[in-house]
């Protein structure tokens, strides 16, 4: 774990300066001369002259101190711009995650206990929709509708009311993101389904005279929901695309619209931090996935 | 070992198989979304191909007086802030959506195939090495890693290509080794080698071709994949530049200030890519279907 993430930052940083350019010259490119003299000053005031081994270094024994640096275009610490942006996006996220099992779990089950029926093709058509939609149209379409039916844009606050208000607000976005994931959620529910429903023990459950409705969901779905749980960890990874594009659509002033502008405006210390946090997030994540599948499966041990 | 005799297997079903058209009503009748998705993804290739025929208007020339045109009989989708015509726009956007998905995918699945290919059967510290890179390069969303190589290697439709090709290439890699590994261990691999065949040799007659099965299969649903990924960092102003017309730049353009005025702007581009995108989809879980016997439901 320590490894990858070790292995990411160094990937990080060298993807970032793959190609001449930096901010110095994006900034005298839009005014429009370039002075050598002014631009070497500016980049010395960076740190851009540095060697690109001391420059890592830099950015590594910082981070190691909770350290990011400063943001280039605000000339604020990076802490300070990322730290207050990271409750939305991450209510946000958690949000969609609740919408997507919700959905999930519930319908790929149906789906695989009628398999081949009208309501199994029915819901496979929806799940792949789900998966064809980009969710920044789909946030889009429920912007076009809020203006057409309730004649407003929901405009997300910083400081809303009340909590419920807060979560009413959220949830529109979260929805945009859930759809898509739970459509991910609900193909591997009823495949799994499917897998567990052939096996043996269902056949003697069966032959025992326990009802449908139990042998579906007490002894099937039981055993079915361990790869779903483990999809929960490439979840994670999944849903941070869709909140990049649903911020941007919804205005919402997250972590992940933020790492849009910085991407655009070059701004070294807020993207490698960004997308070092973002590697951290999803390596974690699985992480305790595993974990979690250790202990819902006891016959899984890991050796070390 | 993994390939299947067609012929054989219809037989089985109980086809009586003369002819390509029969087996063509076969698939149809045994995989109808499939062969939805096979329609879905021949109109959208047949539209990126004839673009300049199909197309009723210049999808780059501007027109002040029809300016928002709603659609109507000339302007058959509408027409954007600048007067282009939406139709024409889509009908050419879907060769820079072919182009990039196309593109990035074989490029993804050329340094993919190699890349899982040589670290499954050359094992060892070099599978070591090449999935600790894996693991690393997959800690990042799709969207998170096009971005940042996008943004490094700057906007242009090449570099897009590039940055979502990069992408994808753990994904396949993988596939490949985990294939690789099982194909290393069967016998006709152990005949070669008696026979006295390189070991270059033998991963690229006999243990390749073995792999394409998957690989296919993978392609197909990497398609849809890096349609989503050109469209959204399109979106965010990222993807591919003017004057080339991207279904995703056609949206962040009409976003935000035509959404109460011309709706056209923000539902025909969405259209195309979710239906691009579902095609392949389709497509893609009816080949898995068939050339996958073991995830056969």
């Amino acid at each position: 774990m320590i490894l990858t993430l070790v292995g990411m930052s160094i990937l990080i940083f060298v993807l970032l300066r793959l190609v001449p350019g930096n901010i110095s010259d994006i900034l005298f490119d839009a005014a429009g001369f370039v002075d050598p003299k002014e631009k070497a000053r500016l980049e010395r005031e960076l740190g851009l002259d540095l060697p690109i081994l001391t420059q890592y270094w830099h950015w590594i024994s910082g981070l190691a101190q909770g350290d990011l640096g400063f943001a280039y275009v605000t000339e604020r610490p990076a802490v300070e711009e990322i730290a207050p942006r990271i409750p939305v996006t991450a209510k946000l996220a958690v949000l969609s995650l609740f919408f997507s099992v919700v959905f999930g779990v519930p319908l790929g089950v149906i789906s695989a206990v009628r398999q081949n029926t009208p309501i199994d093709y029915f819901l496979r058509v929806l799940s792949l929709s789900g998966l064809s939609l980009p969710s920044f149209w789909l946030g889009l379409l429920i912007l076009m509708l809020f203006v057409r039916y309730f004649g407003f844009i929901p405009i997300f606050t910083d400081r809303p009311d009340t909590l419920w208000k807060e979560l009413a607000l959220l949830s529109v976005p979260a929805a945009a993101v859930g759809f898509r994931s739970s459509a991910l959620i609900m193909r591997l529910t009823r495949s799994s389904m499917l897998e567990v429903l052939r096996q043996d023990y269902i056949r003697t459950a069966r032959s025992k005279g326990a009802s449908p409705g139990s042998v579906n969901y007490e002894h099937a779905l039981r055993n079915a929901m361990l790869p779903v749980v483990t999809i929960i960890g490439i979840e994670a990874a999944f849903l941070i695309g869709g909140l990049i594009v649903t911020e941007t659509v919804f205005n919402i002033p997250g972590v992940a619209r933020f790492l849009v502008e910085a991407v655009i405006w070059r701004d070294y210390p807020i993207v490698q931090n960004l997308v070092m946090f973002i590697a951290i997030v999803v390596v974690v994540v699985n992480f305790l996935v595993d974990m979690a599948y250790m202990i819902l499966d006891p016959r899984i041990k890991y050796a070390d | 070992m993994s390939t299947i005799d067609h012929d054989a297997e219809l037989l089985r079903a109980g086809a009586h198989v003369r002819g390509g058209w029969s087996a063509t009503r076969f698939l149809i009748r045994r995989y109808p979304l499939g062969a939805a998705g096979a329609v879905i993804v021949v109109v959208f290739v047949l539209a990126a191909l004839l673009a300049n025929v199909v197309a009723t208007f210049d999808p780059t020339s501007t027109n002040a007086r029809s300016s928002l045109a709603p659609p109507g009989s000339v302007y058959w989708l509408g027409a954007d802030f600048m007067g282009r015509d939406v139709y024409s726009r889509i009908v050419h956007g879907a060769r820079i959506s072919l182009a990039v998905s196309v593109g990035a995918t074989a490029l993804g699945c050329a340094v993919g195939v190699i890349v899982g290919l040589m670290s499954g059967y050359l094992g060892g510290w070099v599978d070591l090495v090449v999935q600790r890179i894996m693991d690393i390069m997959q800690a990042l969303p799709l969207l998170v890693m096009a971005l940042v190589m996008a943004a490094s290697l700057g906007p242009s439709l090449q570099n897009t290509i590039i940055a979502i090709s990069i992408a994808l290439v753990p994904n396949i890699a993988r596939v490949i080794r985990s294939s690789t590994l099982s194909l290393r261990e069967q016998p006709f691999v152990e005949a070669a080698r008696a026979t006295g065949m390189s070991e270059l040799r033998i991963a690229v007659r006999h243990v390749l071709p073995n792999t394409l099965a998957p690989l296919i299969v993978l392609a197909t649903a990497q398609l849809g994949s890096a349609i989503l990924t050109e469209a959204s960092l399109s979106f965010l102003g990222l993807g591919v530049p003017e004057p080339h017309p991207s279904w995703g730049r056609m949206l962040s353009e009409s976003a935000a200030e035509y959404i109460r005025t011309a709706p056209w702007l923000v539902i025909f581009p969405g259209i195309a890519i979710s239906l691009s995108v579902f095609g392949t989809n389709l497509l893609g879980d009816a080949l898995r279907d068939m050339l996958d016997p073991r995830e056969r439901t």
